[in-house]
């Protein structure tokens, strides 16, 4: 059980980083974008080319299973994936806003996912990878949990991203405006607030956060170019229990799927795990589709 | 029959029941806007259903209920019906997107009980051995195949007939005025959210119905024809045959799977064996690119809606 609470609380914290970006295009960008969870899976990959060009040619920092290389692939990863993001606002999103229905928007979402699913299988082929060929020894916390440092790390990491965010959204002058656009398009407009910078930041934070749950998730289990196909539904799932546009909302709702998820392989058949987002997702929808922080466009019809 | 003729038999089969979860899309997205994004989930649910239904009696399986095929496929549809139920009660209240991520997860979820739920569905094995309507009729598999391209033909003539004819009901007119102006709609007394449910179970039944007729014809069910894919394939064929149109969504549904049968023959025919995989995820590629170019560039697809002005507009 203290395992499964452990582990629960790792994916969710990769589930969380994930959800915010999510969390932030479906509040500000007014979508549910579906390749999202893709843009999760080229940053682990892209990290994966910039390791394998560089090589690690550095040892890893003790008691990590990486070193410097894979932080600076991790960097890389998050502009390539940014880049990648703002190719497909520009290329696919731009010329579909504004259409009568704005499903539209969902639809061409939905069309990239396979498109920048199938590309990585392309580039990169199917089969299972790693950072790292060496192995881990999981150190022995208390009776019954036995925990790897590289986890501790993505703990700490995801802690430290969600504060300093907070902080971007609360002190700057670009999170108020991007708070503002969530919260009321209009009034934003008329303010003078630059809806195509606000909305190039978001796709930029949104990705760059994307990338880094991807290495993280490439790091504590392994990666596979489905690992955004299986993480959408969790992503969802967060971003709608926590409230759509509240980034802290995401950050408990990625917890609670992930502690779902770990915990129910003790009571049902580990084969029907990925299905536990979307009895969370039902439950949300029935009970209180705000999620339990109201969000900014709450579960209303906008 | 050449070798050649079989395959056309077989291919239209296939391309047909397609079709007609292409005309259960074409209502819920082409006619009402619903977004559902988890159209193999429903397609499986009424294969799956039909099959549980029809099996003969297994000692290490729940179901066998031997029923005839007609009752089975029914029973199928009922249990696709249940399932938009659920989704759409949850769901149709809310924002749009809400919709289309529910039955993202439901096909997901449909997917792990087919794999996992073994004693009910065989696992990843399947049921095998189902028995084919009137199969015992026939000479040959050949002669029986051109029977169930008639049935598949002559079933989606119907749906054809039965769609055409609720559009342009006041039903039907009622589902563009609910797409158009939700407002106007509601002004006028009539109950969004309700003709949305309506709109979005006849759909999933439609796409149930398909499955069933898919069972009968080849006999057995496996996960491997439910992949997530065929979700979009089935909206690859929608959008370019022009959603808002029954006649296009056959269109769509017979020429891509064309175009995927023949992109697959290319590609094991020129790429060599080591290449196979990478082949078919340019197979892949080809449906992806295929529905956000005709969405960016085409929306209206090949045939696209008819105008429909009021007679009494100048």
């Amino acid at each position: 059980m203290l395992q499964a609470i452990a582990d629960g609380i790792l994916s969710g914290s990769i589930i969380a980083l994930g959800a915010i970006g999510l969390t932030l295009t479906m509040g500000i960008l007014r979508f549910a974008n579906f390749a999202h969870a893709e843009l999760v899976t080229w940053g682990a990959y892209m990290a994966l080319g910039v390791l394998s060009l560089t090589g690690a040619f550095m040892g890893p920092l003790a008691p990590f299973s990486f070193g410097v290389p894979l932080l600076m692939a991790t960097l890389v990863a998050m502009v390539a994936t940014a880049l990648l993001a703002l190719a497909i606002d520009w290329l696919v999103y731009r010329p579909l806003r504004g259409r009568a229905n704005h499903l539209t928007l969902v639809f061409g979402s939905f069309g990239v996912s396979l498109l920048v699913r199938m590309v990585i299988l392309l580039l990169f082929g199917g089969a299972a990878q790693y950072y790292s060929s060496t192995l881990q020894i999981a150190m022995k916390v208390a009776p019954g949990l036995r925990i790897m440092p590289d986890q501790i790390f993505t703990l700490g990491l995801t802690a430290v991203i969600v504060v300093a965010l907070h902080l971007f959204l609360q002190k700057t002058r670009l999170g108020l405006s991007m708070r503002a656009l969530a919260e009321n398009p209009e009034l934003a407009r008329v303010n003078g607030i630059d809806t195509r910078h606000v909305v190039r930041w978001t796709w930029i934070i949104g990705a760059s956060l994307a990338a880094i749950a991807g290495v993280l998730y490439g790091l504590t289990v392994q990666l596979r170019p489905e690992i955004g196909f299986h993480l959408l539904l969790p992503l969802f799932a967060a971003a709608i229990l926590g409230g759509v546009g509240n980034v802290f909302g995401a950050v408990i709702g990625g917890l609670i799927v992930g502690l779902a998820e770990s915990i129910s392989v003790l009571f049902i058949p580990a084969g029907y795990k990925l299905a536990v987002p979307f009895m969370i997702l039902l439950l949300v929808l029935y009970i209180r589709p705000t999620g339990i922080f109201a969000g900014t466009v709450g579960g209303g019809k906008s | 029959m050449t070798g050649f003729a079989a395959y056309l038999v077989f291919f239209l089969i296939v391309a047909l029941t397609y079709s007609i979860v292409v005309m259960g899309l074409n209502i819920q997205w082409g006619y009402t806007g619903l977004f559902n994004a988890g159209v193999v989930g429903f397609f499986a649910i009424g294969a799956y259903g039909t099959a549980i239904l029809v099996g003969p009696d297994r000692t290490h399986l729940i179901g066998g209920f031997g029923l005839p095929f007609p009752l089975a496929v029914l029973g199928g549809m009922a249990l696709c019906a249940l399932a938009a139920l659920i989704v759409g009660l949850a769901t149709l209240r809310l924002r749009e997107e809400y919709l289309a991520i529910a039955t993202f997860g439901i096909a997901i979820s449909i997917q792990l009980v087919a794999l996992n739920f073994e004693s009910l569905t065989g696992g990843a094995q399947g049921l095998v051995g189902l028995p084919r309507p009137l199969f015992g009729l026939f000479d040959s598999p050949a002669s029986y195949n051109l029977f169930y391209l008639g049935v598949v033909a002559v079933m989606a003539g119907l749906v054809y007939w039965a769609l055409e004819t609720a559009v342009r009901s006041p039903w039907g007119r009622l589902l563009k005025a609910v797409r158009e102006d939700e407002t106007a709609a509601r002004s006028l007394g009539r109950n969004p959210a309700r003709v949305r449910l309506e709109v979005f179970v006849l759909g999933c039944v439609l796409m149930g119905l398909a499955g069933g007729l898919y069972v009968g014809f080849i006999g057995y069910v496996s996960p491997l024809d439910f992949l997530p894919i065929l979700t979009f394939q089935i909206w690859a064929m929608l959008i370019v045959g022009g959603s808002g149109n029954n006649r296009g969504a056959i269109v769509g549904a017979v020429g891509v799977w064309a175009l995927w049968a023949m992109s697959g023959l290319a590609i094991s025919r020129l790429l060599p064996v080591a290449y196979q995989s990478q082949g078919g995820a340019i197979q892949v590629i080809l449906i992806g690119l295929l529905i956000v170019l005709t969405l960016i560039f085409r929306p209206r697809g090949l045939i696209g809606e008819a105008e429909s002005v009021s007679k009494h507009a100048d």
